[in-house]
């Protein structure tokens, strides 16, 4: 047979699809552009300010420069003349109102440093430069015996470095030993241990969500159409609702004397009110109550799909309720199942208002520590590595979410 | 009622279905209850987020609108109400044009990295709101965006798109491209074509997308908290600072006032929806 169309078709028909390739990627160029500019780029920002922290090594660096320059072994304290220089930098500092910045980065390092740099700074801040660049070192080891410790100057070393995987270390609770190596930090394991509470309120309030959803889209999805389309504005009412009236609504229900414990307490269950507000157990109730509707609607489109006559079948021929359901039913909602489940723990992991609203200190997670750094403690470069690693959890669960699930099928009711 | 169960039901199948019947009904007040107690005690006379005495006995007396006036003499909630709506328009008009237009380059069945572009587009809505905040802050302030208006509207802008691109797309995917090159091969402008043919097609999910990305915006207080100066304060900030602070009931008397604003949502998404159905029936 002849081939009926010729190379020149074929030439024209692939130029036609190039082209109407380039058109249809033409269209998403100016949002991608503007997603780029608002959205990556602040988030690769926070990737690059977990390891690098310029603040010491633009503070002190004639001091930084000095320890290179005299190839210091970190095993003593430095030469006189590199405790000169920074003397003399210590007291530029003081004048310019900066030491305090110092102190707070140093003070990170090693507790209490934060009152010697500033004791100190008010000890060199009137003193000549050229004084200061001949003797100034003894006026240090005169003004806090600290500047003897080789420790201290370690520190100093260590802050100045303007790339450090440190912010790391701390946020996994490790830190540098002082062979170099890497060692468990002292004390508590703070920030593991509340990558594993975060982890675990977002298992229960999933599961939770899970056990209460599942009924409801069932019987939703079962019902005559009439009565599951107004009994859904139930579903898509708190959905709509504002967050910060849903969380309003849990603390006025759970307050010492709120609803809850008002009731309770008229009805003679309890005597005392109950102190559930600003605990664990508000963060998780709270929670559960908004993240409901991301577990039913998914749900919910996947059983309206079902035939009914599979389960009434199994039943029929004499299936008890129960195996008839799990062996039957089940199976067919599980791609419902996982969506909504991998949307509630995606959306839980990262929660901050409601925790930073109803959960006490018992019900912080990582969302709320990693604020706490960016806004009270203003260490960013920990907060910044702690959002990465919470960043990394979540691009892998959406991955997952994308692999089985497709991120083009969230649905919004 | 009985008389609607199969005859081959045991005592389990019915005990089952009553059950069942109950836990669905259960769930719904879950879902309903804490939201609908807000507006009875909006209306308390007491400065208490509980029931008194006197409301429970109807008291008109126990009753009171001091918290709603309070709202609109308290200047910090007007100028946070003008806020709120100021920046959710901005953020909701920029997020729908960008959205949109992408969207119908989006379901083009020859886009090229049609599945990375879309999880990139909609990762904004996965993505920790503390660390969009936090990323937006560390790098918005060398443009000096941090405590501008500029900077709010394209942080909450970011926020909409995922909305705007999953509801246009979803009414895209009935579309018959074939009429958008019919309008091209009949002489009109592809522009033309979009505006004449295109939109008035697609207007249910572009104006469904476009109040997604407003109430995003108009219910957003992380990226609030961190890029919002005082003049820039919108209704949930100031919700928050009032929740952490003095807790009061004008908050409940505001939680009212958006509640009523989500019943009016809801009633309008409904409607799109329902024409949105209705045009799909006509274009085919």
């Amino acid at each position: 047979m002849e081939n009926s169309l010729s190379r020149e078709d074929g030439r024209n028909a692939r130029r036609e699809l190039n082209r109407r390739r380039i058109a249809a990627f033409a269209l998403v160029i100016p949002l991608l552009v503007f997603i780029f500019f608002a959205f990556v780029a602040p988030i690769a920002t926070i990737l690059y300010r977990s390891v690098y922290n310029p603040v010491v090594s633009d503070l002190i660096p004639e001091t930084l420069a000095a320890l290179d320059a005299a190839e210091w072994d970190r095993a003593d304290v430095p030469p006189d003349d590199v405790l000169n220089v920074f003397s003399a930098e210590l007291s530029l500092l003081a004048q310019e109102r900066l030491s305090g910045r110092l102190a707070e980065e140093i003070n990170r390092a090693i507790p209490g440093m934060s009152s010697v740099v500033r004791s100190t700074s008010r000890a060199v801040r009137r003193m000549e430069q050229d004084t200061l660049l001949s003797e100034g070192g003894q006026t240090l080891l005169d003004a806090n015996d600290r500047w003897g410790d080789v420790a201290v100057w370690r520190a100093l070393q260590d802050a100045g470095a303007p790339y450090t995987e440190d912010y790391y270390l701390t946020a996994l609770d490790l830190q540098r030993a002082e062979d170099g190596g890497i060692e468990a930090r002292d004390g508590a394991r703070i920030y593991v241990t509340l990558y594993t509470k975060t982890l675990r309120i977002a298992l229960i309030i999933t599961i939770l969500t899970l056990i209460l959803g599942y009924p409801l889209a069932y019987f939703l999805a079962n019902a005559p159409s009439k009565s599951a389309n107004m009994l859904m504005v139930f579903v898509l009412l708190p959905f709509w609702t504002s967050l910060l009236v849903r969380t309003t609504a849990w603390i006025a229900l759970l307050q010492t004397n709120g609803v809850v414990n008002s009731f309770l307490m008229s009805i003679g269950v309890i005597n005392e009110p109950m102190e559930i507000l600003y605990t664990q157990t508000a963060t998780i109730l709270a929670m559960t109550h908004i993240l409901l509707p991301f577990m039913i609607l998914p749900l919910y489109s996947v059983m309206k799909g079902i035939d009914p006559s599979y389960l009434r079948a199994a039943m029929s021929m004499g299936g008890r309720p129960i195996p008839a359901f799990v062996r039957i039913y089940l199976p067919m909602t599980l791609p419902g199942l996982s969506a909504g489940a991998l949307l509630v723990f995606i959306i839980s992991v990262g929660y901050y208002i409601t925790p930073a609203l109803v959960g006490g200190t018992d019900g912080q997670m990582i969302s709320n520590i990693i604020a706490f750094h960016m806004r009270e403690s203003n260490n960013w470069e920990l907060a910044a590595a702690l959002g990465s690693l919470l960043l990394a959890i979540i691009l892998l669960l959406y991955w997952v979410y994308d692999r089985f699930v497709g991120a083009g099928n969230i649905k919004l009711g | 009622m009985m008389k609607h169960l199969p005859a081959y039901y045991t005592i389990w199948h019915i005990l089952g279905y009553y059950g069942l019947r109950l836990t669905a009904y259960l769930v719904l007040g879950f879902l309903m209850l804490p939201i609908l107690i807000i507006v009875p005690l909006s209306f308390n006379v007491e400065p208490y987020f509980s029931f008194t005495q006197g409301m429970l006995r109807l008291d008109p007396d126990a009753y009171s609108l001091r918290w709603y006036e309070a709202i609109f003499t308290d200047q910090r909630w007007t100028l946070s109400i003008r806020n709120s709506f100021f920046v959710g328009a901005l953020a909701a008009i920029l997020a729908t044009v960008l959205g949109t237009i992408a969207a119908v380059g989006l379901s083009s069945p020859v886009m090229p990295a049609k599945r990375l572009i879309t999880a990139l587009l909609l990762s904004p809505m996965i993505v920790p709101l503390i660390i969009i905040a936090a990323g937006m802050f560390f790098f918005y302030t060398g443009f000096g965006l941090v405590g501008s208006f500029t900077g709010l509207v394209m942080a909450h802008a970011v926020l909409g798109v995922p909305f705007v691109i999953i509801t246009v797309t979803a009414t895209l995917t009935g579309f018959d491209r074939s009429l958008f090159h019919a309008g091209v091969s009949m002489g009109a402008s592809p522009l033309k074509v979009f505006w004449d043919v295109v939109i008035p097609l697609i207007r249910p999910g572009v104006i469904s997308g476009g109040l997604f990305a407003f109430v995003t915006s108009f219910d957003e207080v992380v990226v609030v908290l961190f890029l919002a100066g005082p003049e820039q304060r919108t209704i949930p900030r100031q919700m928050f600072s009032g929740l952490r602070e003095q807790i009061n009931p004008t908050i409940l008397a505001v939680a009212t006032l958006l509640i009523v604003i989500s019943v009016a949502l809801l009633v309008t998404l409904e409607i799109l929806r329902r024409r949105s159905e209705r045009l799909r029936g006509e274009a085919f």
